[in-house]
């Protein structure tokens, strides 16, 4: 890249593309700390990180599939599956319904990863297909609300390791690890190979039906997985409503965070960094008394203002 | 590979005809297991509750055909009636115009945007999906607000028809007969095809493709509005709570037709064939009596994966892959 000789225009871009998300977070904490009362407060720290959290752990599926140049839009309809299996299972205790949800993840992801992988079909009529398909299934398993009281279940949902709870724990692990996953591994590194040109992929000999099969699969489970932490979170397993849009923030977060759209390229830190900024952001405008209609625009406006930042990178 | 002339036909009628053919087959079916199905009555209720999908649905088969997304359609919808609604104090003209010009505006900005920037359609109508509710609930009062319609002439739009059948269906019918000439019969039609056809190759040969992208979304918020319209009259208010997941349901409507995702292909007939598809096994689904309508979402999930990988299998996968 020629960025040494770029008009000064193009390094702001470049620098907007690099650190935009970063920068916008700063100012936006900054904006809160001078202007908003109690900001500050550990308690609203927490609560700003306990509703971001599942949201993040979705991002971070949603990241490694659009890094694949693929799109996964069953993620908030598997949230929804998981919260009826939990329901379903509790009986046997927490942990068994906690692994059953995260099976059912795992096979929704099978489902979508094949049909991509190995029949051809694009990836967003796919996971459309689960979008519709799996939501129906979990309300045909769990047709209402179901509140428990299971004690394991609730405590995965409220407590707290040295003060910070452990859904929190649980998302900047997960971040962490596929941040490594995806710059340290093999497997990161076919994923990004395959998004950046799948022809040349397959031409060198990668396994790249395999990698993307895999890719769903581990995007279903993080989806299932926060589905069970929103869930115990709640006291409620809540199939109709739970989810709902996700996807689109988990999408929303990833782009505004820089990765593209046509893959080949992951940003995990900066796909957490997208989730904190809209969050905040909402946070932000219910604070200072605006209502929940100029969230949506403002939102509406970053997305574009951040799509348009990175369409250059994105389209080369 | 090559493959027998014989099979290249079969594959190509079945790509083109097979929602027809299955719509065909489950009428049969349904007509046979339930006599409360092959009735009027229910026949002219399938219709009208599949007139708006199908409204928005013949602009979203433009989109998809010239290769591109719209997901605002559904935050649309609910603009234009909400639009609507207010406007109808101000007489009918207004109820119409006011909704219209909106949603065709809203469409117009998406399809400049990604017709002239080159960002992602799936990424500008996801903020147009954003942006438009947002703006609907603003001037609802955070949808509070519901407005009746006062004006007598615009609820009739909604409300009364002919034949047992109300006039949204009626002037669903002449936009979809409109929707063929113009994409089978004109040259903008072909354009459409050839932008989402390949793109590079359109622009080669002399076609407009900004300018065709501009138009397509620009028609699909109008169609979007107009649903919106037509179903504030027929609900004599402008209810702030439609249209949520609105997008997803036409979108499955226009892949189970048969119009492919990737663009080039695809047409209205099986847009329409599409919707009522979805429209008669929720009919079907209403007869068995005991199933919830969540059960209704597993059917159309799975008859989507069918389609879609039907449409892989049946020789598409050659030209594309």
């Amino acid at each position: 890249m020629a960025e040494a000789v770029a008009p000064p225009g193009r390094r702001v871009l470049a620098w907007a593309q690099e650190y935009g998300v970063y920068a916008a977070v700063g100012v936006l904490l900054l904006f809160n700390v001078l202007f908003t009362p109690h900001f500050l407060d550990v308690a609203n720290f927490r609560t700003q990180l306990v509703q971001v959290a599942p949201i993040v752990i979705v991002s971070l599926g949603m990241a490694l599939v659009i890094g694949t140049q693929g799109i996964d839009l069953s993620v908030g309809s598997v949230m929804a599956l998981a919260a009826a299996l939990v329901a379903l299972y509790l009986g046997y205790g927490a942990w068994p319904a906690l692994l059953v949800a995260l099976a059912g993840g795992a096979v929704a992801g099978t489902a979508g990863g094949a049909l991509v992988a190995y029949v051809g079909v694009q990836p967003i009529v796919a996971t459309l297909a689960l979008l519709v398909g799996v939501r129906g299934l979990a309300n045909v398993l769990v047709p209402q609300l179901v509140e428990f009281r299971n004690p394991d279940l609730i405590a995965l949902g409220s407590s707290s390791l040295s003060g910070v709870p452990v859904i929190v724990v649980i998302a900047a692990v997960l971040t962490l690890l596929m941040a490594f996953v995806v710059r340290r591994t093999t497997f990161g590194r076919q994923v990004v190979a395959i998004g950046g040109n799948r022809a040349a992929s397959e031409l060198s000999g990668l396994p790249v039906r395999r990698v993307l099969l895999l890719v769903y699969v581990i995007s279903g489970v993080l989806a299932a997985l926060a589905g069970v932490l929103a869930t115990a979170r709640l006291q409620a397993s809540d199939p109709t409503s739970l989810g709902l849009f996700i996807e689109l923030s988990a999408i929303t977060a990833v782009v505004v965070g820089g990765t593209p759209l046509s893959g080949g390229r992951i940003r995990v830190l900066s796909t957490v960094m997208g989730a904190l900024l809209m969050q905040l952001l909402s946070a932000t405008l219910i604070k200072h008394n605006l209502p929940q209609s100029w969230t949506q625009i403002v939102q509406a406006v970053i997305i574009l203002a951040a799509v348009y930042a990175t369409r250059e990178r994105g389209t080369r | 590979m090559t493959r027998s002339p014989g099979r290249e036909q079969v594959s190509r009628v079945l790509q083109q005809h097979g929602a027809p053919m299955v719509l065909a087959a489950l009428v049969i079916i349904g007509s046979l297991a339930f006599d409360s199905f092959a009735t009027a009555g229910n026949a002219a209720s399938v219709l009208v509750s599949s007139s708006f999908t199908a409204v928005i649905a013949i602009g979203m088969t433009f989109v998809i055909i010239s290769g591109g997304i719209d997901l605002s359609v559904g935050s649309l919808f609910v603009f234009g009636g909400v639009l609507a609604a207010y406007g109808s104090q101000y007489g009918l003209f207004v109820a119409l115009a006011l909704p219209l010009a909106a949603c065709g505006l809203v469409g117009l900005l998406q399809g400049l945007l990604i017709a002239r920037t080159g960002m992602a359609p799936f990424i500008v109508t996801l903020a147009g999906l954003l942006g438009v509710r947002g703006l609907m609930l603003a001037i609802s009062g955070e949808g509070a607000t519901t407005y009746l319609v006062e004006d007598s002439a615009f609820a009739r739009l909604g409300q009364g028809g002919l034949l047992g059948l109300t006039w949204p269906v009626y002037i669903t019918a002449l936009l979809a007969v409109a929707a063929m000439v113009l994409l089978q019969r004109t040259a903008f039609g072909q354009n459409v095809y050839a932008v989402g056809g390949n793109e590079q190759g359109a622009a080669l040969m002399g076609v407009p493709v900004a300018r065709t992208k501009v138009y397509v979304y620009l028609m699909s918020g109008l169609l979007a509005g107009l649903a919106g319209v037509l179903n504030a009259a027929r609900l004599s208010s402008g209810v702030t709570i439609l249209g949520i997941g609105l997008e997803l349901d036409v979108i499955a409507a226009v892949v189970i037709g048969g119009t492919l995702l990737t663009g080039g292909a695809g047409g209205i007939t099986g847009t329409i064939a599409g919707v009522l598809l979805l429209g008669v096994i929720q009919s079907l689904i209403n007869q068995v009596g005991n199933l919830t309508s969540a059960f209704q979402q597993v059917v159309s999930g799975l008859f989507l994966a069918l389609v879609v990988v039907a449409q892989r299998l049946l020789g598409r996968a050659q030209r594309l892959g």
